[in-house]
C-alpha cells in the first residue's frame, strides 16, 4: 500500500510551481555548507543552471570552465583523484552531450565520485528546438558501469537527490529540467538512491514515470477513474540502479505497464523497465515518451501536447491498452 | 623512498626498462612499442629521481602525481613500477593477459600507484589540471606537483586545448606536462597528418612557460623540472624531442612501431641491440653468455 505523501495542493489550483533545476541549485549550496570537499565547476551556464547559489557562497570552491564540455568533465575528474568531490554542471545537450567518451573513460571506468548534472534535458526546453532538447542522455548514461542515474520528479527531490549524491563516493548523473512544474512532493516525502515509490494504488495499470513525467502520470489516474480504471502510479526516481522489487511487485499487481518520460524511450527509462519486465515478468508495456525522432520548437505545453505526453494523452493510450491487452499474471 | 639515484646509473636504469618493455610485449603479442621505448629516459627520471613517491604506500599524501595521457605507452610506466617496487617484477609477464592488473591500456582501479585510466587521448592534461587546481587554490599545497605525459600525435584532440587554456588562464604553477615529442602517429609523420608547429608559440599563447631538451638525455629532464618548481606563475611544459623506438636500430623513427609488439625473432634482435640479455626471458630466445 501507498504510504507515500504527495503534496496536499497538488490538485489544487494554487499548486507551487518550481523549475526542478532550483532544487538542484538550494541542494547544492546545502551540500556546500556541510561538506568543504564539494565543489562546483561549470561551463559557462552558471545562473541558468542555478549554481549561482553556490558560487554566491563559495567562491573559492566554484571553477569557471568556460564553453569547453570535455575539459568541464576530465578536470572534475582530476578533482575527484585530488579528493574532492566535483559538481560538473552543464546543459543536458552539451553534458553529456559532447563528452561522453570522457566521462567513461575517466569518471565511470575510473570510478571517481564526480557528478554530472545536467540541466535543461528533455523537451521541455521548447523553443530552442532539437539541437538543445536532450532526449538521449538516460540511454547515454545508464549503460555506463558505475553510473548511477536520477532523474528527479520535482524540485524537492532534487534538492535530496543533490545531497544524496553528494554522500555516496560514486559517479552518478544527475537529469534536471528548466521549466517550472507542479511540485509533487514533500519536504517529508522519501528519497532514496535506488527507490522507487507507490503514489497511488491500483489494479488496472502500473503507470510508471521518471522525472517531471511523473505528474502527467498522476494526472491521467485522475482521468482514469471516471473511466473506471483504476491506475497504479510508480514514481522511479533512480533509473539506474532500478528498483527491481517496488516495479516487479506492481507489474506483478496490475499485470499491465506504462512508461513515461521526457526522453527517447528506446534505451531510455521505458527501455530500462522493458529489460527488466522482459527478464522476470514478460508484461504487456507501452512506454510514453519520443519514439525515436527529435524535437523541434514550440512552446513546452504545445510540445507535450503535439508529442502526445500531457495527462490527457496519456489516459486516452492506457483506455485504449486496458480494453484491449489482457492483464498478465495477476495475483488474486 | 631509496637513494637517489646518479645520471649514469638513470641512463642504465632506462636501458634496463626497454629490456622489460621489449620483453614485456613479445609475451603478449600485442601493443604500444615505439612510444613505451622513447619515454624511457622520461619515465626512468620521474620514478627513479624527479617524484616523491613511497611504493609501499601508494596513496600516500603528500605524493607526487603521474599521469600518462597517452595510456598505449603504458608499458614503459609499468617497467618502472615493478623496478621501483610497486609490484613484482614476475608481474609484467601478465601484460595484457586475462585477469592481469596490467591491462592493455591502464586501469587505476585495478593497480595501487596508478593515477588514472587513460587511453582515449587528449583527456589526461585536463585531469592533471584539475589535481594541480585543487593543490594550488583548494589544499594550499606548495609542494606537490602533477607530471603528465602526452603524446604529440595527441595534441590533434581539441580536449588538450582546453585544457591548456584552463592552465593558463588559473596559472596551474604545480603542473607539469611533458609532451613525447617524437613526431609520430599512426597514419604517419605528425606533420603530415596534421601539422603542429609552432608547437613553441602555440603553448606559450596559452600562457605556458616552455622548455625544450632532448628527451633521452637524462641531466636534461631533471634540469628542466628543477627550472618548473622555480616557476611561479605559469604552468610548464617541456617538449621533449624524442626518437620514437629509441634503443632499437630496426624500430628507431618508423611509425609503423607504433601499435605494433615485436615477435620473438624480432624480440631477440632487439635485446641484442640493447645488450643487456643476463635477467631476462624470453621464449626461443638465447641469452647472451
Amino acid at each position: 500500500m501507498s504510504n507515500y505523501q504527495l503534496n496536499p495542493e497538488l490538485f489544487s489550483d494554487n499548486v507551487a510551481m518550481e523549475p526542478i533545476r532550483a532544487g538542484f541549485g538550494k541542494g547544492l549550496k546545502a551540500v556546500g555548507e556541510i561538506n568543504d570537499k564539494v565543489v562546483a565547476l561549470c561551463a559557462d551556464l552558471t545562473d541558468s543552471t542555478q549554481v549561482g547559489l553556490f558560487r554566491e557562497s563559495f567562491p573559492e570552491r566554484f571553477i569557471e570552465i568556460g564553453i569547453s564540455e570535455q575539459n568541464l568533465v576530465t578536470v572534475a575528474s582530476g578533482l575527484a583523484m585530488a579528493g574532492k568531490v566535483p559538481f560538473a554542471v552543464a546543459y543536458a545537450a552539451f553534458s553529456p552531450g559532447r563528452n561522453w567518451e570522457q566521462i567513461k573513460t575517466t569518471i565511470a571506468l575510473n570510478d571517481q565520485p564526480v557528478k554530472v548534472v545536467a540541466s535543461h534535458a528533455g523537451i521541455s526546453v521548447g523553443p530552442d528546438g532539437a539541437t538543445h532538447q536532450m532526449l538521449e542522455d538516460i540511454a547515454l548514461m545508464r549503460v555506463l558501469p558505475n553510473m548511477i542515474v536520477i532523474v528527479p520528479g520535482d524540485s524537492i527531490e532534487a534538492e535530496k537527490a543533490t545531497r544524496a549524491i553528494s554522500e555516496n563516493g560514486k559517479p552518478c548523473y544527475l537529469r534536471l529540467a528548466r521549466e517550472k512544474t507542479p511540485v509533487i512532493s514533500t519536504v517529508e516525502s522519501p528519497f532514496e538512491i535506488g527507490k522507487a515509490y507507490v503514489l497511488r494504488d491500483g489494479t488496472d495499470i502500473s503507470l510508471m514515470g521518471t522525472g517531471a513525467m511523473t505528474y502527467q502520470l498522476l494526472v491521467a489516474a485522475n482521468i482514469l477513474v471516471e473511466k473506471g480504471i483504476n491506475a497504479e502510479v510508480v514514481h522511479v526516481p533512480t533509473v539506474k540502479p532500478l528498483d527491481n522489487d517496488t516495479i516487479l511487485d506492481s507489474a506483478r499487481r496490475t499485470g499491465r505497464v506504462l512508461t513515461a518520460e521526457e526522453a527517447q524511450t528506446t534505451g531510455g527509462f521505458g527501455g530500462a523497465v522493458s529489460e527488466l519486465l522482459g527478464n522476470h515478468l514478460p508484461t504487456p508495456i507501452i512506454r510514453v515518451g519520443m519514439q525515436d525522432r527529435f524535437g523541434e520548437s514550440g512552446a513546452p505545453l504545445e510540445l507535450f501536447d503535439y508529442f502526445e505526453m500531457t495527462g490527457e494523452h496519456i489516459a486516452k493510450k492506457v483506455e485504449e491498452f486496458v480494453n484491449n491487452k489482457p492483464q498478465y499474471h495477476r495475483e488474486q | 623512498m631509496g637513494k637517489l639515484l646518479e645520471v649514469a646509473d638513470l641512463q642504465k636504469k632506462a636501458n634496463d626498462l626497454r629490456t622489460d618493455v621489449i620483453c614485456m610485449l613479445e609475451a603478449a603479442g600485442s601493443g604500444h612499442t615505439a612510444g613505451s621505448l622513447d619515454l624511457a629516459e622520461i619515465v626512468t627520471a620521474l620514478y627513479f629521481n624527479i617524484m616523491k613517491i613511497d611504493p609501499k604506500n601508494p596513496s600516500w599524501s603528500d605524493r607526487d602525481i603521474f599521469l600518462l595521457s597517452n595510456g598505449h605507452t603504458v608499458p614503459i610506466q609499468y617497467a618502472a613500477m615493478a623496478e621501483v617496487g610497486y609490484f613484482d617484477r614476475e608481474e609484467l609477464k601478465t601484460l595484457r593477459k586475462l585477469g592481469t592488473r596490467l591491462q592493455g591500456h591502464p586501469e587505476r582501479v585495478r593497480l595501487p600507484g596508478l593515477e588514472n585510466t587513460s587511453g582515449p587521448l587528449g583527456s589526461g592534461l585536463s585531469q592533471a589540471a584539475g589535481y594541480a587546481y585543487s593543490l594550488q587554490y583548494l589544499d594550499d599545497n606548495k609542494h606537490g606537483f602533477v607530471y603528465v605525459v602526452m603524446g604529440d600525435g595527441e595534441l590533434d584532440e581539441g580536449n588538450i586545448w582546453e585544457a591548456a587554456m584552463f592552465a593558463g588562464k588559473y596559472k596551474l604553477s604545480q603542473l607539469v606536462a611533458f609532451i613525447d615529442r617524437n613526431n609520430i602517429q599512426i597514419d604517419g609523420s605528425t606533420e603530415n597528418v596534421m601539422p603542429l608547429e609552432d608547437l613553441r608559440g602555440k603553448w606559450e599563447s596559452f600562457g605556458w612557460h616552455v622548455i625544450e631538451i632532448d628527451g633521452h638525455n637524462i641531466k636534461s629532464i631533471i634540469d628542466a623540472v628543477n627550472l618548473t618548481k622555480a616557476i611561479t606563475n605559469r604552468p610548464c611544459v617541456i617538449i621533449a624531442y624524442t626518437i620514437a623506438g629509441k634503443g632499437v636500430d630496426f624500430m628507431e623513427y618508423d611509425f609503423n612501431w607504433h601499435g605494433k609488439a615485436p615477435n620473438t625473432e624480432q624480440a631477440a634482435k632487439a635485446l641484442h641491440e640493447l645488450g643487456v640479455l643476463d635477467d631476462i626471458s624470453v621464449p626461443g630466445v638465447e641469452k647472451n653468455e
